[in-house]
């Protein structure tokens, strides 16, 4: 499917959602486009990982809609992969079938998801880890695995919620430095949750900020600085000044 | 080097125990402290052993045969039904309870029952070891598939997986670790349980034949047949232990971070 770089291909309208009589989210409306990473930023408890349900099809909202280009996905799971802090690859399955399950799901056969699942692990970094076990690698390596299991899982869009937070500063700032590099290889457009606030200026083109309960979106922020980004971004004036303008949002 | 040697004498300490055990068991026999009519010594017990052996292997195979069929009647059924007790939680509550309390019912007590009912075949053995295993693996089971973290399921779910795939790639693999150790425990149950069962009556079995020695007051015989007895259960846990070693690889791996 051709999408022309600024029509989004995802939307969510006026996105609506509660549990019993708490309204955890109110009238929310994003989009991303294409090779686009978009950040949401808030703090706890104003419902990221509730919008990020809604938008996977694992809940289904009161009101509005979720539109996958321009098809209606509300509720409806196995279109839109997404990435936890915990990487949940099994401990029972080596890492290529760990990264390969998705397209087992999708009814592919083994054999043939194993070689497409094999043919990016050397871009991916995990060259040589294929019939390793979970347990066998690092922190860093485990989430680039997972991160391989959800760009294999999506069609072109994944939802990250958190995935660094659980490394420690210096592999997570490696991380960081991958996966700019990664997201100019591969064809995946990101939606990303994260209350790191250097982190979401690192690394998105568009932040939202999220707050208030029941959470609304209450500012976007363009992240105008042109990718790739000069090595010390992060200690850049600008830099500075996208900072100081998200601290004072939030 | 120290923890080589720490390792040895971790593996040696419980071979020293029994040899002591034997030894004050002899000493016991040797000094007369027990008339030896009432205890045989470790001698004469083994001697018993290598005489008997062949009467024994014989005797072995009936009784293995039925722990064998009562145990893979037991893993088909607790693996129905801890299948259906988790996809239906009705179900679960329903059968639960039951499910214990058939546990605190004695086997020695329905043993009798069985033979009543089914005659003096192999069908009331295996019957009871179906009895006795079934529990451990279903419980081992149920235990197991409750233990699929609850973000792994969500994950598949958001795959596009149902609910069949969700067992076949969470639930299953989660639960093997728990089958394994109810099956452990349910290898050692079925021998126990044959033997009991053919005390009450049979042509023949380790059980029978330890009745026949017992009436004869052959205690050297009775001995070498309950070491026989502890033989095959160790030898049984010992091929559950491999089995489980060859089905899941992931667990040796597991230590060896690159």
């Amino acid at each position: 499917m051709t999408t022309s770089a600024n029509e989004p291909i995802l939307t969510a309208e006026h996105i609506t959602k509660s549990f019993g009589d708490a309204v955890i989210i109110e009238d929310i409306s994003i989009h991303l486009k294409k090779n686009e990473i978009v950040s949401l930023i808030g703090q706890s408890g104003t419902g990221k990982t509730t919008l990020f349900n809604v938008l996977s099809g694992l809940l289904t909202p009161e009101t509005g809609r979720v539109l996958l280009h321009s098809e209606d996905i509300t509720g409806k799971p196995g279109h839109i992969s997404y990435m936890l802090q915990k990487d949940l690859l099994l401990p029972y399955r080596t890492i290529v079938d760990n990264v390969s399950l998705p397209l087992v799901i999708r009814g592919k056969k083994k054999k043939e998801a194993r070689e497409k699942a094999s043919a990016l692990f050397d871009r991916f970094g995990l060259a040589g880890c294929e019939k390793k076990y979970p347990s066998q690698l690092s922190g860093g390596m485990r989430q680039r695995a997972a991160l391989l299991r959800t760009y294999l899982s999506s069609q072109g869009i994944a939802l990250l919620d958190e995935p660094f937070s659980a490394l420690d500063t210096l592999t997570k700032s490696a991380m960081h430095q991958w996966y700019l590099h990664i997201m100019q290889e591969i064809d995946l457009s990101t939606l990303f949750i994260t209350h790191d606030i250097d982190e979401a200026i690192l690394l998105s083109d568009r932040i939202y900020v999220m707050g208030g309960k029941p959470g609304k979106i209450t500012k976007e922020l363009m992240i105008d600085v042109p990718k790739p980004r000069p090595d010390d971004f992060t200690l850049s004036d600008e830099f500075l000044t996208y900072k100081r303008s998200l601290v004072h949002m939030l | 080097m120290t923890r080589k040697l720490q390792s040895i004498t971790n593996k040696l300490s419980p071979i020293f125990a029994i040899a002591l055990l034997i030894v004050i068991w002899a000493a016991a026999c040797g000094f007369e402290a027990v008339p030896s009519y009432m205890l045989p010594s470790p001698a004469d017990v083994a001697r018993a052993f290598i005489n008997d052996f062949p009467t024994m292997m014989a005797h072995s195979a009936t009784t293995l045969s039925e722990a064998a069929a009562g145990l893979g009647i037991g893993i088909v059924l607790a693996f129905i039904t801890a299948s259906l007790m988790d996809r239906f939680s009705l179900l679960y509550n329903a059968i639960y309870p039951l499910l214990v309390i058939s546990q605190t019912i004695p086997t020695v007590a329905i043993a009798p029952i069985l033979l009543l009912w089914m005659g003096f075949g192999m069908a009331p053995k295996i019957t009871l070891v179906v009895l006795t295993t079934f529990f451990p693996i279903t419980v081992g089971m149920l235990d197991g598939f409750r233990s699929a973290d609850p973000d792994a399921i969500s994950l598949l779910r958001s795959m596009g997986a149902n609910n069949l795939k969700i067992f076949r790639y969470i639930k299953l693999p989660s639960s093997l670790s728990h089958f394994f150790a109810g099956l452990k425990i349910s290898a050692s149950y079925a021998i126990v349980g044959a033997v009991i069962a053919e005390w009450l009556g049979g042509f023949e079995g380790l059980g029978v034949y330890m009745t026949r020695v017992r009436k004869a007051y052959q205690f050297d015989k009775m001995f070498a047949v309950i070491i026989l007895i502890i033989m095959i259960s160790l030898l049984l846990m010992l091929i559950v232990t491999l089995v489980r070693k060859a089905i899941m690889p992931w667990e040796r791996k597991g230590d060896k971070k690159q």
